[in-house]
């Protein structure tokens, strides 16, 4: 198995206040990597570390090693917008841009040079029918995005991120404002994209781990407590705390 | 005891109610004062003669009293306030709402409401002492005292409006818009101009329309740099407004002549200006809270 990205401790503090501690772990391609932890335990830091969204918020240091590809993505010769590209992201809340549906699609590639319209075109309807929402808005497309329901603003979002095709896409905790069908819509559309992407994805539900995920992260306060292939994790924790937690001891 | 208390408020709310009236009153007298002043000029005058007559002589010997040239430097200042003070209070807001650090902004956020505070007079002597000799010994021009220079003023009065309501804005704009584009690889100044602004346009607009409304019903400040002859506007001539029309000949004019109640026409004229002006300006307040 190849290694997209391998992250080698990995520190963050907020202020004073440490959020990742020593973190070290190997992301597997096209593959699903769930992190799970009670909340509060640094998942969505770790998530934002991995296409450097903290470097957007005050008072935020990081030290170790964020391998992208063989390149550490906290080097000075590194082109944040081009990693970002390379990395997209799908927030916890659906956060379409009040504009039209294909503008919202379309938004990344202008930003990244493409002005054709036919390729426009092309890209927009290609990514919809990569996150499964073509059918459902192929005749509004001049609609605004804020009219769809919550859960096709979501499959929208990740069209838009699949629009400047991206490498890694990280879901931080995707289905959490949804209904049950609408995540399980999600949870399959993940599960095929990652014949083509690598993804890493934050959860609260353990389940959704189980269903979806090949490997699993579990974040405890700040510590990566354990690592590895999902199903013998859940069958068989080596730690005495991932077992706590797996079994809805705490969190 | 169950019925005092209902009393109490009822008489509260009738005290509020009373009032909520004064203002509506006042709108109601003003209007009602100003159409029947200014009704009378106008039909004396004829009304095309009056709004599209190219000449105001109103002390001649045969009167005239055509307010064009007011109308049409009033919309000039205006206009020309607008088109130089929004694209720098735009900017600013931008700067201030998106990109300036904490200490920064807090500086010229003050500078701004201070600016703001400055009454008119204070605007119209600093410009009559420095803009209009600046103004003459640039451009070499007999006089300084022009359209110019109560454009430059009248841009200067309306930045901190359209900085303040901009920034409000813009600031209202949700952070999850921004995270997004940043997230697909655009650069932050990309995302201001192409998520944020486009996300507070309706509060921009508003911004516009309340500058506009600003810079048209100012008089006192335009009177000491415009130089205040009634002629046809250009840009480096001795210009009057319809506010300083008004204002600089109401203290001379006789009770009950045709110049004095002209003067009202004029007033009459301004208002249903500001009228419109608030109409379309609630139109957009209404649409940025939808
Ligand atoms: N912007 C921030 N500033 C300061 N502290 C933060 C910030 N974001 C998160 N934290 C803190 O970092 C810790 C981890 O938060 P987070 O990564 O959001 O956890 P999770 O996603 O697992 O719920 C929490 O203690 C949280 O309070
Ligand atoms: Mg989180």
């Amino acid at each position: 198995m190849n290694h997209v990205m391998t992250v080698k401790e990995l520190c963050l503090w907020y202020g004073s206040t440490q959020a990742l501690k020593d973190i070290n772990i190997e992301i597997e391609e096209r593959s699903i990597t769930a992190l799970i932890g009670p909340s509060g335990c640094g998942k969505s830091t770790f998530l934002k570390s991995l296409n450097r969204m903290n470097d957007l918020i005050n008072g935020v240091r990081i030290t170790g090693e964020v391998c992208y590809r063989n390149q550490n993505i906290f080097d000075k010769d590194v082109d944040v917008n081009e990693l970002r590209r390379s990395i997209g992201m799908v927030f916890q809340k659906p956060n379409p841009f009040p504009m039209s549906i294909y503008d919202n699609i379309a938004y990344g590639p202008r930003t990244h040079g493409i002005k054709n319209k036919a390729k426009l075109d092309d890209i927009v309807e290609h990514s919809l029918r990569g996150a499964a929402i073509w059918e459902e808005v192929k005749d509004r497309l001049k609609k605004s995005a804020l009219g769809l329901s919550g859960g096709q603003q979501q499959r929208l979002c990740i069209a838009r991120a699949l629009a400047v095709e991206p490498d890694v896409l990280l879901m931080d905790e995707p289905t959490s404002a949804l209904d049950p069908i609408s995540t399980s819509k999600i949870e399959e559309l993940a599960m095929e994209l990652k014949n083509k992407y690598t993804i890493i994805i934050v959860t609260h539900n353990m389940q959704q781990a189980v269903r979806i995920s090949d490997n699993t992260a579990f974040f405890l306060l700040g510590d990566l407590i354990e690592y590895g292939n999902t199903e013998k994790m859940f069958e068989q924790p080596k730690d005495k705390r991932t077992e706590d937690y797996i079994t809805g001891r705490f969190g | 005891m169950k019925n005092r208390k209902r009393l109490m408020e009822n008489a509260i709310h009738g005290i509020f109610l009373i009032l909520g009236l004064i203002t509506v009153g006042c709108v109601l007298l003003i209007t009602v004062y100003l159409v029947i002043s200014g009704i009378p000029a106008i039909r004396k005058i004829g009304i095309l003669n009056f709004l599209f007559g190219r000449k105001w002589a109103s002390t001649a010997v045969e009167p005239q009293y055509g307010i064009f040239p007011f109308i049409l430097t009033s919309i000039y200042g205006t206009a020309g306030a607008i088109v130089a003070g929004v694209p720098i209070g735009f900017m600013t807001a931008v700067y201030l709402a998106k990109i300036a650090p904490l200490k920064v902004k807090i500086v010229i956020e003050a500078a701004v409401s201070l600016l703001a505070g400055i009454p008119s007079v204070v605007y119209g002597l600093v410009g009559m002492m420095v803009l209009v000799p600046g103004i003459r010994i640039v451009f070499h021009i007999p006089d300084g005292a022009s359209l110019l220079a109560a454009i430059i003023v009248l841009a200067i009065m309306i930045l901190p409006s359209i900085i303040k309501v901009s920034l409000t804005a813009l600031e209202a704009v949700p952070r999850e818009y921004e995270d997004a584009s940043l997230a697909l690889g655009a650069t932050p100044v990309e995302t201001y101009f192409r998520v944020s602004v486009p996300a507070a346009k309706s509060g921009i607009a508003a911004a516009v329309v309340l500058g506009v409304g600003r810079a048209i019903g100012e008089a006192m400040a335009i009177m000491m740099v415009a130089g205040n002859a009634p002629n046809m506007p250009k840009v480096f001539q001795s210009v009057r407004f319809l506010t300083t029309a008004v204002a600089s000949e109401m203290s001379y004019a006789a009770d009950g002549s045709l110049q004095k109640q002209a003067l009202f026409s004029i007033a009459l004229v301004l208002f249903l200006f500001i009228m419109l002006i608030n109409a379309v300006l609630n139109f957009f307040l209404k649409h940025s809270k939808e």
